[in-house]
């Protein structure tokens, strides 16, 4: 049987399994996808981001608990970074949520980002689709820990909410122009710290001055001390408010188009280049290539015309 | 076909509170490009296996100190097998007397590892004996 079929029967480890197929590059995972494709779209995505630190974890965990409460089933996806050096990673963001795993409601599944960058892993957004797919109501989507311009997110999520800490001080006026513009909520965790209230000042200040029309959402900054749990309800409530706008308001139609154009984008510039760029490693050009460039014996530009002019020249044949 | 990477959940099960060897030993698999899926202290067998299924892991590996090996690491054995999830598979390290070596290879561990063990060699054993699951 295939594994969409035993996923939408249930099956707990078909779709472990088809995660993995996804996060390898596995073909067969396509086939799978379209399978599941029609029965996703359901879930509501939120992400969850901020330097690493701030507490996205505990507080990943904390939002799924009160989910939970409200009777929701929760997926997450959590990203830890991948070593540059040995393609090795530790995953440690459950260390924070595995309390959750044997919830029968809950499906953790770590990722580790495999080079890719953008705050994500390349496989993100599928293996969110899974969940969706498993009847998760929400999925909450943990980036690694970023610093500027991390911003994938955004453009994944329903909900992004951006995590802070106190003492960030005048970090925050370096910060301003990657981080800030992306967040549908803004939290300052640790807010048992003394510095706290001046951070959620400062934020709100700058969030002020943000130009906005009528009717548009206005991002509010939130207090949580997610260790002990302090804060989570009121957050989770914000979740739902800025859901209720972007449903109330019709910013979900233009939130999806553009998600949906960048998604069918990404998998034509992946296919493509895989097109071309096979049969080029298979006969070995492709390292003739690099030897030239390397001795400058021609120019990357010219090369990429080449092999352009060759494929078109196969079509017309 | 694209290639798979190996990936390991390191866990500490029951009420031992020292990690720093499920760490070392994290850091060398991470060294060794697994990617590995670290749980934390206090975990139960159930939490254990119920993430090494999520996580697609291919091996779990259970470090513990608290003299409770023998009903901890058979009991994740036990539980992976009821799941039908005994194909992953499942080595232990720790303070473990070599007389109850032979017990817990019996009820399913593949291998046990004991103080002084190097992580080259931990490492060595993963490579030769785990393969990720095709």
């Amino acid at each position: 049987m295939p594994l969409a079929e035993k996923i939408l029967a249930g099956d707990i480890r078909a779709a472990a399994r088809l995660m993995r197929d996804i996060d390898d590059g596995f073909e067969s995972a396509h086939d799978e996808l379209k399978s599941l494709y029609p029965h996703a779209g359901k879930a509501y995505l939120i992400g969850i981001t901020g330097p690493p630190g701030a507490g996205k974890s505990t507080l990943v965990d904390q939002i799924t608990a009160e989910y939970r409460k409200r009777g929701k089933r929760v997926g997450i996806v959590a990203i830890d970074p991948t070593s540059p050096f040995t393609g090795g990673a530790i995953l440690g963001d459950r260390i924070r949520m595995n309390r959750h795993a044997d919830d029968e409601g809950v499906f953790i599944r770590s990722l580790a980002t495999r080079g890719y960058l953008g705050g994500i892993s390349r496989s993100t957004g599928d293996v969110a689709l899974v969940m969706d797919a498993m009847g998760m109501d929400v999925v909450i989507i943990e980036t690694v820990g970023v610093g500027q311009d991390e911003v994938d997110i955004v453009r994944m999520a329903h909900t992004t909410a951006v995590v802070m800490v106190p003492g960030l001080g005048d970090d925050i006026q370096a910060i301003k122009a990657g981080i800030l513009e992306i967040g549908d909520v803004f939290v300052v965790n640790k807010a048992d710290r003394p510095d706290a209230d001046r951070t959620a000042r400062e934020l709100g200040a700058m969030l002020d001055m943000n130009v906005r029309k009528d009717g548009d959402w206005q991002p509010k900054v939130l207090k949580t001390e997610a260790s002990r749990g302090t804060g989570i309800d009121l957050l989770v409530d914000e979740f739902e408010s800025h859901r209720s706008y972007l449903f109330g308001s019709g910013a979900i139609d233009r939130f999806m188009a553009e998600k949906c154009a960048r998604i069918f984008m990404e998998i034509l510039k992946e296919r493509l280049f895989a097109e071309v760029m096979m049969p080029l490693r298979a006969d070995g050009r492709f390292d003739c290539f690099v030897d030239d460039l390397v001795g400058r014996r021609t120019d990357p530009y010219t090369l990429v015309d080449t092999v352009l002019a060759e494929r078109a020249a196969i079509r017309e044949e | 076909m694209a290639e798979r990477t190996l990936r390991v959940l390191v866990g500490k099960p029951g009420l031992d509170g020292h990690d720093r060897g499920a760490k070392i030993i994290a850091r060398a698999f991470r060294d060794a490009g697994f990617e590995v899926i670290y749980t934390g202290l206090h975990q139960t067998p159930e939490q254990i296996v119920s993430a090494a299924i999520q996580e697609d892991v291919d091996c779990v590996g259970l470090s513990i100190l608290s003299g409770a090996h023998n009903t901890l690491l058979p009991k994740v054995c036990q539980l992976l097998k009821e799941k039908n999830a005994d194909d992953i598979g499942v080595f232990g390290g720790g303070v473990i007397p070599e007389d109850d070596i032979p017990g817990l290879k019996g009820a399913g561990l593949k291998e046990v590892f004991t103080p002084g063990t190097s992580t080259e060699d931990i490492v060595k054993w993963v490579r030769e004996n785990i393969r990720p699951r095709a």
